[in-house]
């Protein structure tokens, strides 16, 4: 007791320099959690997928359609439950600021599929019956202030033209994890406009899911489904949700892992400035030092002061950090709403956060410690006066 | 080889030798030392910046190494001790009065004294008794939760010499103790330093450059260059007396 | 009368440990600002290296990319006969008919696909872009199933290099040669016969056509004109700025993410000098108290602590730097996700990142550097004095 009430009232000895770390310290802990939710967020489509459920696109990469009779052979193969199929349409909300998914989907099949899309039994009957509807996420419709019945209307990139649709739903997510930053709408819509427009373009898919009887026959029927075409003008690869998802991850990882260096840069910047302080603290705190050295304190005592110290700062930052990064993420998730979909805190970066102070704490002491325990008590002495 | 008062030596210094290096010179500190110093004495070490004497009183207190020569304290001759050793042999048996007190700034005059009793095996009541008494003898009773930067000098020494006496060591060191005094305040800590000898039976060792203080001592001893000299500069002669 | 500059640089050796601890903190923050500087930098060079200000590129209206974008046989011969179209040395018309898909196809190393624009081009498409050369190989055969790879492709890519073959459309595709585009956006892409590529992908429209302006200055009237045709539903865009709208979000990306990280790294920077600093101050007390009594100014404390921060800052901006430069070794590549296709860029460092990354680190030695130096100079001379 007595020692840890000494290293307290010795860490807060120089308030100004104390206080300038331990904010330092909790700078660089709310970056650095912050970033790690970044990061997180990258898998959090890969998260919040599902491994029963395959997504079917052509072989040669996305940007390919396939041919709407697909549908009915891979209906037909041992295993599959449901066949559900879309396009990414890609379409623009009055300009590319403001940036969201929007897909065309067969409506019935796909409200199936995906049972975390929670509609209520009204909105879902009213999103079927018109042809014209289009079903959005909770969030993205508070972005917009969109209510049922309102006209949306989006500018097409992939499929030229405006675009109205009729709001019919607003949905929830049953998860966390759930996207409610989408708009869905139907294939029929689409297909029908393009058959008038575009009739090259028309009875093509671009994606198929497939919801599998058990998870285990995943992998059984997804070969299966590309055995099929093999060697058809469109071969078709097919993987689980997962894996699609992994896969763009994938694609972007170069900035994924820049973002994870830059966030253990920062933790060793402020390791560098915490050693700093200890160094100097340390430095003018010899003579106390050996003062505790002739009264016959031991060298462990000695460094178990001068690191208790250096923890004490170390973990006051990175508390002090933890509690300031949860307002944080909620103004992130406030005023950039429209870039991410959820930005929470995961516990394991509340763990992450402690840890790094930590090592910030035992970092910055060793020297010190080092210093302190094995100074002569003779020449530390002489430093007074 | 009986001093002053005739009681049996406590500190027995044979052949005591001493260098520095600065940079590639040896400098020779103390040359060749020899002489006793009796219990219950009060003996000042006197001599000019660079005489040696604080580093006498180091090598006597333990928290320096000698050279060569061996230094035998109640009998034990602390020279072969390790480190380790040393330091528990310091604990129990001496206690250091420094210039500048040397107190911890973070800690009250109770905590200040309290310090070295943290080494022993004492229990928190026991303590507490311990730390009172001490700071009785030294006249602070009533200052006991002050910090020591809200205490004068002399009052900041008195608890310095609390933190010295507490763990009750038989021999106290004390490197210039009025040096950062005033006259009136440099009284009162000699006239304690005095009473610790006739009441308490300490043996006091005094580095020291001021004659008033030197004054109070029984026994004074002059350092040059390393070497102990008499009262007028001469070789000391064997028997030495005040 | 002025403190020597001496004393400032004395001062910091002195406390050697203190200087470098603080410098190396300031020196990361340095590298970290430098570093997303020139990978903003490096992307827009690549960008802007890929387009030629005099070549146009014409896609349907609102598709954004080539990848997107879908121009009919009919469309492309009325932009054909358009007369700001420029003809080469030979007569020959020096426009493009090209087609851009993407492909899926796996890395060497770690087997993960990735997308790469595989591009059809036509005779005057190297024509159209002197950048690109061919540096291996030799080119395709009309009529034949053979391609060229970009250089990054080649490297990075399986079945990219010089005589190994890619799988796509049913067909086997021999690449015969590679080609060098600099750092410029067609490394990362593969060229093969548009008729051949057009027949393999089942596509029976052009993606893009692409040409060379007659008369530099004459694209305004060009655009107005071509857009306001109702026979045609296209956008022309200059290719410099067809290629930055393509990473328009990757670039915004970068900056923002740059200057968050640099705003939130160099407050823990300033903070470190800061601390550093009060106690160089406080440890000088004496020291400044006998200036002031020999006669120094206020201002000649205040200038030589404030100068002694700025060095400190300077030291670890030049450190910074130092590390920096190595960046440009490294080349990233990542999904541009505008037009989800593959993009390489490398880090590349400029004058003008240079002096930033040099004034930055010298503010940030200022601003801190500048609390302590205040109470420095406005010490009371014999309290100063004084102080133990």
């Amino acid at each position: 007791m007595f020692f840890l009430k000494l290293i307290i009232r010795n860490a807060f000895r120089h308030k100004l320099r104390s206080t300038l770390t331990v904010v330092g310290i909790a700078i660089a802990i709310i970056a650095f959690g912050l970033l790690s939710t970044l990061v997180g967020l990258w898998y959090h489509g890969v998260e919040a997928s599902s491994a029963s459920r395959l997504v079917t696109r052509n072989a040669i990469s996305l940007v390919f359609p396939l041919p709407l009779s697909y549908k009915d052979r891979i209906r037909q193969v041992p295993g599959v439950k449901t066949v559900s199929y879309g396009n990414w349409f890609g379409g623009i909300y009055i300009d590319e600021k403001h940036f969201f998914a929007n897909e065309a989907m067969e409506p019935k099949s796909f409200l199936e599929l995906y049972p975390e899309f929670i509609l209520t039994p009204e909105q879902r009957e009213a999103f079927i019956r018109d042809r014209k509807g289009c079903i959005v996420g909770k969030r993205l419709a508070d972005t917009y202030g969109w209510k049922i019945g309102d006209l949306i209307t989006l500018r097409g990139t992939i499929f030229p033209g405006q675009w109205e649709f009729v709001l019919r739903g607003i949905y929830r997510g049953a998860e966390k994890g759930t996207e409610e930053r989408a708009l869905f709408f139907h294939w029929d819509y689409l297909n029908e406009t393009l058959k008038k427009t575009a009739p090259r373009r028309a009875d093509q898919v671009g994606f198929y899911m497939i919801d599998v009887e058990r998870p285990e026959l995943a992998a059984e029927v997804s070969q299966a489904v590309d055995a099929i075409f093999k060697n058809s003008l469109a071969e078709t690869l097919t993987e689980t949700e997962k894996a699609f998802q992994l896969g763009f991850v994938a694609m972007t990882e170069a900035i994924l892992v820049a973002i994870q260096i830059v966030s253990y840069v920062v933790i060793v910047i402020i390791m560098v400035v915490a050693a700093n302080t200890m160094a100097m603290t340390a430095r003018e705190r010899i003579a106390e030092y050996a003062t505790m050295k002739t009264l016959g304190f031991g060298g462990w005592h000695i460094a178990g002061i001068v690191f208790g110290e250096s923890l004490v700062i170390a973990l006051s930052g990175g508390l002090l950090g933890v509690a300031l990064t949860f307002p944080a993420a909620q103004w992130i998730q406030v005023e950039l709403a429209q870039f991410f979909p959820a930005f929470t805190i995961a516990p394991h970066t509340i763990a992450l956060d402690l840890l790094a102070a930590l090592v910030v704490g035992v970092a910055a002491g060793i020297f010190p410690t080092w210093r302190g325990a094995t100074i002569g008590i003779a020449e530390g002495l002489r430093r007074i006066g | 080889m009986g001093m002053g008062n005739g009681n049996p030596p406590i500190v027995e210094i044979v052949n005591l030798s001493k260098s520095y290096r600065r940079g590639s010179q040896t400098i020779p500190v103390l040359e060749d030392i020899t002489f006793d110093i009796a219990d219950g004495e009060f003996l000042a070490l006197m001599g000019p910046s660079g005489s040696g004497k604080s580093t006498l009183l180091n090598l006597i207190a333990g928290i320096d190494k000698a050279d060569e020569g061996t230094i035998r304290v109640g009998g034990v001759d602390i020279t072969s001790l390790s480190d380790k050793e040393l330091a528990a042999w310091r604990a129990a048996n001496v206690g250091f009065i420094f210039q500048f007190y040397n107190l911890m700034p973070v800690l009250t005059a109770f905590e200040n004294v309290e310090l070295p009793l943290l080494l022993t095996g004492l229990s928190r009541s026991e303590r507490r008794e311990h730390v009172a008494l001490a700071l009785q003898v030294v006249g602070l009773s009533d200052r006991v939760d002050h910090y020591p930067a809200q205490l004068s000098g002399g009052q900041q020494q008195r608890v310095a010499i609390a933190r010295a006496v507490v763990s009750d060591p038989a021999i106290l060191v004390a490197d210039e103790p009025t040096g950062d005094l005033d006259r009136v305040s440099a009284g009162e800590i000699l006239q304690l330093m005095d009473r610790l000898v006739r009441e308490f039976g300490k043996t006091i060792i005094m580095v020291t450059h001021d004659p008033r203080a030197a004054e109070k001592a029984r026994i004074i001893r002059h350092l040059e260059k390393g070497i102990l000299t008499d009262i007028d500069g001469q070789p000391a002669s064997p028997v030495a007396g005040s | 009368m002025a403190i020597p500059f001496s004393y400032s640089l004395r001062n910091l050796w002195t406390r050697r440990l203190t200087t470098v601890l603080t410098a190396s903190g300031m020196a990361l923050v340095v590298f970290v600002f430098a570093a997303t500087l020139m990978l903003a930098e490096g992307l827009r060079k690549t960008l802007v290296e890929t387009g030629s200000y005099d070549n146009v590129v014409i896609i349907r209206k609102s598709s954004n990319s080539e990848v997107q974008s879908g121009v009919d046989r009919a469309q492309a011969s009325i932009i054909e006969s358009q007369p700001e179209v420029a003809r080469g040395s030979d007569g020959r018309l020096l426009l493009a008919k090209e087609l851009v898909v993407l492909i899926n196809i796996p890395k060497r190393e770690s087997n993960k696909p990735a997308n790469v624009v595989i591009r059809g081009i036509a005779p005057a498409s190297l024509l159209l872009r002197p950048q690109v050369r061919l540096s291996e190989g030799r080119m395709p055969r009309p009529g034949s199933a053979e391609v060229i790879a970009g250089k990054s492709i080649a490297r990075r890519f399986k079945g990219g290099g010089i005589g190994e073959t890619l799988r796509f459309g049913m067909r086997d595709w021999t690449v015969v040669g590679i080609f060098d585009a600099g750092t410029t956006g067609f490394s990362s892409e593969i060229w093969g016969d548009v008729d051949q590529l057009m027949q393999a992908f089942r596509r029976p429209v052009y993606s893009s056509v692409s040409f060379k302006l007659q008369d530099v200055t004459a694209f305004d009237q060009f655009k107005q004109r071509v857009e306001g045709d109702p026979r045609l539903t296209v956008e022309a865009k200059r290719e410099t700025r067809y290629y930055e709208d393509q990473s328009e979000a990757m670039a915004k990306f970068l900056r923002i993410m740059g200057i968050t990280l640099t705003v939130i790294f160099s407050l823990g920077a300033v903070i470190g000098a800061m601390i550093t600093m009060y106690a160089a101050v406080a440890n000088r007390v004496v020291e400044i108290g006998t200036l002031r009594a020999l006669g120094f100014q206020k201002m000649s404390i205040l200038a030589a602590f404030v100068m002694e921060s700025l060095l400190l800052g300077l030291l670890g901006g030049v450190v910074g730097l130092f590390g920096a430069s190595f960046m440009q070794l490294i080349t990233i590549s990542t999904m541009n996700w505008q037009t989800f296709s593959e993009l390489a860029f490398s880090f590349t460092l400029t004058l003008d990142i240079l002096w930033k990354s040099l004034l930055f680190s010298v503010g940030m030695g200022f601003v801190g550097g500048v609390l302590p130096a205040f109470r420095a100079a406005r010490m009371n001379i014999v309290e100063a004095l004084r102080a133990s």
